[in-house]
């Protein structure tokens, strides 16, 4: 935050001509603008500090600051809640989500940058419409037909619904990746007599590694986070983490808040490592959303 | 979508009729690659476009009554109405208070400066911490004995706690919490994307800073700023568990996903439930249409940003 606060007085070195002119006459906006932003910023460490320095206080009712601090309510979610499997379970529902978006939408993907055919148009619109869905509304009807299958209620069924909007992630975010190579390292391949397999497993996969480890992340951060999908298939034994900590908040009253203050840092703590591995790969803006809503014709 | 491609081995006697017809799907660009298309595309009929039509089909096949019965006993009680109006009551306001505050501070942010890293990666932190997460944050910082309502007794700008929780409010401000960073993340990748010298281009001919802002920034802007306010109003429609924690599910806050996860989960009425996600989802792609139909009379040129 010191950084930041510094900002709008002073000039900055390195910046273009045209900032002093801007400054001056825009001065009072600026801290207007810093102003909320820093705000925002004070309520968003509230609203992370209060849960965190819950979890470790004692007893916590009209203060300031709880009244002592442990670390018991640790060990009393990991327990109550049998975390552990919970976790195990969050694990695998992610990387099979991850291992599976990347094989079923890489090569969709690659088609999709790559090669002009009739009908591609509408391919775009149905690989962008679960995006553009809110979860709820094709998670319901989408519950009722794993239910009929009888895939809801286990991992099986967790993962194939959130394989639904991860896939069209991978499409949408390794398409321009793809685009960006050349297309005549792959002819010169051709050329050479390598079949399509190994133009895939010795050109194209070491030069898409980058992307597609970039879409894996994201993927991963989104299938952690996600609730919706998780929450109207899971089954008692195949919650994740996310679901778990819903169960667990709206039953309050059951429990100590602080134990489930507890779980959720512990939730926000993986959240936050998946977070530092992915912003080394990936600019933050890509995490929000890649998505290209002109496809060239 | 169209993959028509023929399968690799047809025992036919002549050779040459089906060479002809292989070479000219070739040309129009269907061959034997478009079979890489084939998992997603099966995956998306079988997972995303059948549920949905089944669950189309579903709600016009009520426990009783005719096709529509299950439409009309949504439209018809008022307590399940009402919830398309929370719901944009909720939605609407948070997403244009997302979209209208990021411009000016992405605005001012876009340019190069110490620390920016640090603020676009605080920013990203909500956004992965996920609803549930910042619903059980608002409601030990937002509730009766929190550190806001303290801080706000302390400086003696109330004499006795803001409810701020359980209710209307709460919801919103973690549409806010989650939806401000998704919007302003948007907004400054596309602000990023528009040429800076057309801007300073203005400067030259003396147009002031609101001119140009407002006369070379915003109409290049615009289409990227539709598109931002459709994400994040998708998001902010779907609100379900913050609704749920922070809100008051059983009154004002009862959105349209608890109306329909009630249906499905509480009343066991597929059915109805179906009907009452395909009403949701037909308002939603309702305001969407507009939005983007709204956006295609706007310019989007290259040197627009990427919207």
């Amino acid at each position: 935050m010191a950084t930041v606060t510094g900002i709008p007085g002073t000039g900055v070195p390195g910046v273009g001509p045209a900032r002093p002119r801007r400054r001056l006459v825009a001065r009072p906006a600026a801290w207007l603008i810093w102003g909320a932003v820093i705000f925002f910023f004070l309520n968003l460490l509230g609203i992370v500090g209060s849960v965190l320095v819950s979890s470790f206080g004692r007893q916590w009712f009209d203060t300031w600051l709880p009244e002592g601090f442990t670390a018991t309510w640790y060990s009393d979610a990991w327990n109550q809640f049998t975390l552990g499997q919970v976790i195990l379970v969050t694990l695998e529902v992610s990387l099979l989500v991850v291992g599976l978006s990347l094989l079923i939408g890489v090569p969709a993907a690659y088609v999709l940058a790559r090669r002009s055919f009739p009908g591609k148009r509408a391919a775009y619109v149905v690989f962008l419409l679960p995006i553009l869905m809110p979860p709820i509304t094709y998670g319901i009807p989408l519950a009722t037909v794993l239910y009929k299958f009888g895939l809801a209620g286990h991992l099986s069924g967790v993962v194939l619904a959130n394989l639904v909007p991860s896939v069209p992630f991978v499409i949408l975010t390794m398409t321009p990746f793809i685009e960006q190579i050349d297309p005549r390292i792959e002819s010169a391949a051709r050329m050479c007599g390598a079949g399509l397999r190994s133009v895939f497993l010795r050109v194209l996969a070491p030069l898409l590694l980058p992307g597609m480890l970039a879409s894996a992340i994201l993927v991963l951060v989104r299938t952690v986070g996600m609730f919706e999908l998780t929450f109207l298939t899971a089954g008692p034994d195949s919650q994740t983490l996310v679901v778990a900590l819903y169960y667990s908040m709206s039953a309050a009253g059951i429990r100590a808040q602080q134990s489930v203050d507890a779980m959720a840092v512990i939730y926000t703590s993986m959240m936050l490592v998946l977070l530092v591995i992915a912003l080394r790969y990936v600019n933050p803006t890509q995490l929000v959303a890649r998505v290209k809503e002109e496809p060239e014709p | 979508m169209s993959v028509t491609t023929p399968p690799a081995a047809t025992t036919r006697p002549s050779q040459s009729p089906r060479v002809h017809w292989r070479h000219r799907l070739a040309e129009r660009g269907v061959d034997g690659q478009l079979w890489l298309l084939a998992p997603a595309v099966l995956f998306v009929v079988l997972l995303f476009l059948y549920p949905f039509f089944y669950g189309l089909g579903l709600s016009f096949q009520p426990t009783e009554g005719g096709p529509f019965s299950d439409y009309a006993r949504f439209f018809g009680d008022a307590y399940q109405r009402g919830t398309i109006w929370t719901t944009l009551g909720l939605a609407l306001p948070a997403a244009l208070l997302n979209v209208l505050a990021s411009v000016p501070i992405a605005y001012r942010m876009r340019g190069r400066f110490r620390g920016k890293r640090l603020v676009t990666i605080l920013l990203v932190v909500p956004i992965t911490l996920g609803t549930v997460l910042t619903a059980q944050g608002l409601l030990n910082f937002l509730g009766p004995t929190g550190w806001f309502n303290r801080v706000l007794l302390a400086l003696h700008l109330t004499d006795e706690p803001v409810r701020l929780v359980h209710n209307y409010w709460g919801v919103f401000f973690s549409l806010i919490i989650t939806g401000f960073p998704f919007a302003f993340l948007l907004v400054l990748s596309y602000l990023s994307g528009i040429d800076p010298t057309l801007e300073r281009a203005a400067a030259t001919l003396g147009a002031g800073w609101w001119q140009r802002f407002r006369a070379v920034t915003l109409p290049l802007l615009m289409p990227g700023l539709a598109t931002t306010f459709c994400l994040t109003f998708v998001l902010a429609f779907s609100v379900f568990p913050s609704a749920v924690l922070v809100g008051n599910p059983a009154g004002e806050t009862r959105v349209i996903s608890i109306a329909a996860y009630q249906a499905a989960y509480e009343q066991y009425d597929y059915p109805y439930a179906s009907a009452i996600a395909m009403v949701m989802g037909f308002i939603e792609l309702v305001i969407i249409s507009v939005v983007l139909l709204a956006r295609t009379r706007l310019y989007t040129g290259s040197s627009g940003g990427k919207g």
